[in-house]
């Protein structure tokens, strides 16, 4: 009965309030106080670390976001056309273990830089620290679905999976249910997931709106130079 | 045509004493706060040096300002729009803080509370970034005060450039000059042409290069993008910052804070009148040694009644037309060709001129004469080598410095024969191609110096502006409607639409009449 309760309050709620909280936080603030909106480079104190590491760890989160993205909402529907449940998974299993992979050997060298370098760690506000735990937990556990996955290749955990996300993107009741029997691996993964929604308005990962929208304004300006008149 | 006003400014190195003044003022004024401890919106350099940060100027190394592609086009030389984005996650091309300095203060507390010992206590650096003790501090914005350090290192200066540089390494040859340098306010700046959050403009009205803090979001192009490393990345607030022109003052008709307290009057200030639409065919013409020439070209005639017909047309105001007419800068730079910009090879445009130091002949102290070309001494004689001054400030092109130091040369020989003999020496003036009249507007505005002759500063009516990211400061809107508050005080926030509801009116107190839909600020 708790158990059930439980699961139903992380899977079926939980994911609604850190949505929330994700979408109304982050307009506050860039309403409010857009001066605390910035990416927090730590670069000019220490370039050390930071061309391998920086570079392999955002590549690989950008690679595996949008690998989860398209993974989980393309609807079965659609992705039936090209290829059977059995095979998506297993393309999962490589890509996400291959850009994991790639995010954890940069993540790596992040983590070490700023719990370690006494520059790094001198400038670090708590979220910093606390954000880039959470994501280098998150991704490590992210690494160990894929052994649980290869369990069952059948490709009927991810559908589960898909089926949850779907169902919670859509505002459609029952979302829990097709969590209730997946192995607890995943469910940590999800729970600490919808968890780094929750505390993104707060942290510096707001940058990563910032990273959408500047490179396509950066790319659409035109010419280079920028004059505001006065008036 | 379009034409658009600049407050330029020019520095005369010929009286520059290196007292630091400008910095220490501007220091006091703008970066006297956390993470900025390291910047130095103004800072003087002695030359030969390589400066700060550490070689600044050698582009090779920075990748500062702007790459001539064979076809003619400009692109940033630290790469195009993808390339520089590319770089957004590690840009190989940005300094270390070691490059400027870590920043430092001293135990001062100990001094006084130490207990009694045998020996005198001692304050010891400390960082202030971590707060550990720092041994022995390396490197700072000054380091190379009056020729400190080895020549060995000095000499890597990046403006002996096809010099014999190793003469000047003995005593007897040894030269030497200061250089305060700030942001150059250029014409064509690659600070805004690197960022891609497009959140550093040049300000229409009056030329001024600044950083909106808002919308930086600290990807930290722009310190790459200037090759005069005037953009300072603040590691507290995680923005980018910059020298401001001081443009509070500026707008208010007052001098920026460092010419506001130069000890030798060296400073000047004036509008330039350029023309906005020739910026790009200045900027890329092919020889780098014509890109001084290129900038005098784009500069307009405030006298000509085409060019202020034209200026009104565009919406320059009377006030900055008359003070362009009485512009010490665009006298310096265009009627007496004594001014230079600092390293043009950038293709920057810069707004900041130089006028070359003069230096003791030579060859006067072992010949026991001085070389005389004509009645002028042969300014290629002086102890400090013609080529370094064009390496600085024209892209090695000697005629127009060798003109410039004979100028103000005859200068002063013309005004000592009036004041001290008695006579006038024509012969003086016609060799370096000026009359009397003239030479007595350059003795005045650069021997006398007034201060009304430094500073010729048309105000601007801010307060009457209208969408800035200042907007919840312009004068006349909060004017009486925002006083003694808290939290967010009068803000309504950052973005267009309010979100816990806009006011309706804009202040009308200003004598700006209510037009029904447009918003509040």
């Amino acid at each position: 009965m708790t158990l059930n309760y439980i699961n139903e309050f992380l899977f079926g709620y939980y994911p609604y309030i850190c949505l929330s909280v994700f979408l109304i936080g982050s307009i506050l603030r860039y309403d409010r106080d857009q001066y605390s909106w910035k990416a927090d480079s730590s670069q000019l104190l220490r370039k050390k670390g930071m061309r391998l590491g920086n570079n392999l760890f955002h590549i690989g989160i950008i690679l595996l976001f949008f690998g989860h993205l398209v993974g989980l909402l393309t609807p079965h529907e659609v992705y039936h056309h090209f290829m059977t449940a059995e095979t998506k998974q297993l393309m999962a299993m490589v890509a996400g273990g291959v850009f994991g992979i790639t995010c954890f050997l940069g993540m790596t060298i992040l983590v070490i830089r700023r719990l370690f370098d006494d520059r790094i760690r001198a400038t670090s506000k708590p979220s910093d620290i606390l954000i880039l735990l959470i994501l280098y937990i998150q991704l490590i556990l992210g690494l160990l679905t894929i052994p649980a996955s290869a369990e069952h290749l059948d490709g009927s955990s991810m559908i589960a999976l898909a089926n949850w996300a779907q169902h919670i993107v859509t505002f459609r009741a029952g979302a829990a249910e097709f969590i209730t029997h997946e192995a607890l691996i995943f469910k940590l993964h999800l729970v600490l997931g919808c968890t780094i929604f929750l505390l993104f308005p707060f942290t510096r990962l707001v940058h990563i709106f910032s990273g959408i929208s500047a490179p396509i304004k950066y790319l659409t300006r035109s010419g280079y130079q920028i004059v505001r008149k006065k008036g | 045509m379009k034409i658009r006003a600049q407050i330029g400014k020019v520095l005369d190195l010929d009286k520059c004493i290196g007292c630091h003044t400008c910095s220490v003022t501007c220091k006091n004024v703008w970066t006297s706060r956390q993470g900025v401890e390291y910047a130095w919106f103004n800072n003087v350099e002695s030359k030969p040096g390589v400066g700060y940060p550490r070689n600044w100027e050698d582009q090779k190394v920075w990748n500062g300002g702007w790459k001539r592609h064979s076809n003619g086009k400009l692109t940033p030389k630290m790469g195009g729009k993808f390339r520089l984005l590319a770089k957004i996650f590690s840009n190989p091309d940005l300094p270390e803080i070691d490059d400027y300095y870590e920043p430092f203060t001293f135990e001062y507390e100990r001094l006084q509370k130490a207990p009694v010992s045998k020996a005198m206590p001692t304050a010891r650096a400390h960082s202030a970034i971590t707060g550990k003790r720092i041994e022995k501090p390396v490197w700072g914005p000054n380091w190379e005060e009056i020729l400190g350090g080895e020549f060995i290192e000095r000499s890597e200066d990046y403006n002996f450039e096809g010099i014999q540089k190793e003469i000047y390494g003995e005593f007897e040859n040894t030269f030497m000059m200061y250089l305060p340098r700030l942001c150059e306010h250029c014409l064509n700046p690659t600070c805004v042409a690197a960022c891609p959050s497009g959140a550093i403009y040049k300000r229409e009205d009056d030329g001024i290069v600044l950083i909106d803090q808002d919308k930086c979001r600290g990807w930290r192009m722009c310190v790459s993008g200037c090759p005069y490393k005037k953009i300072y990345f603040n590691w507290q607030s995680g923005k980018s910052e910059k020298c401001t022109f001081c443009y509070p003052r500026i707008e208010a008709g007052d001098p920026t804070v460092c010419s506001e307290t130069c000890v030798g009057r060296i400073r000047y200030l004036g509008v330039v009148l350029y023309d906005a639409d020739r910026i790009k065919e200045a900027a890329s013409v092919p020889n780098e040694e014509d890109l001084y020439q290129a900038q005098l070209d784009i500069f307009l005639d405030p006298h000509d009644p085409l060019i202020i017909k034209q200026a009104k047309k565009d919406g320059v105001p009377d006030s900055w037309i008359l003070a362009a007419q009485n512009s010490p800068v665009y006298k310096m730079a265009m009627d007496w060709k004594v001014a230079f910009p600092l390293h043009p090879e950038y293709r920057t445009l810069p707004m900041v001129w130089y006028i070359p130091p003069l230096s003791p002949i030579q060859n006067a102290a072992e010949k026991g004469q001085v070389e005389m070309q004509g009645v002028i001494p042969d300014v290629r004689k002086l102890r400090i080598p013609v080529k370094y001054l064009a390496n600085l400030l024209t892209a090695g092109k000697e005629g127009p410095i060798v003109q410039a130091l004979e100028r103000m040369i005859a200068m002063r020989e013309f005004k000592r024969g009036q004041n001290v003999d008695g006579v006038s020496d024509i012969d003086l003036l016609t060799q370096v191609d000026l009359d009397e009249a003239t030479l007595n507007d350059m003795y005045r505005i650069m021997a006398l110096a007034s201060y009304e002759d430094r500073f010729v500063i048309p105000t601007n009516h801010r307060e009457y502006a209208g969408e800035t990211p200042f907007d919840n400061e312009i004068a006349f809107d909060v004017r009486s409607a925002c006083g003694f508050s808290f939290g967010n005080g009068c803000s309504g926030g950052d973005s267009k639409p309010n979100l816990f509801g806009a006011k309706t009116h804009k202040n009308t107190m200003s004598g700006k009449i209510h037009q029904p839909g447009s918003k509040g600020a």
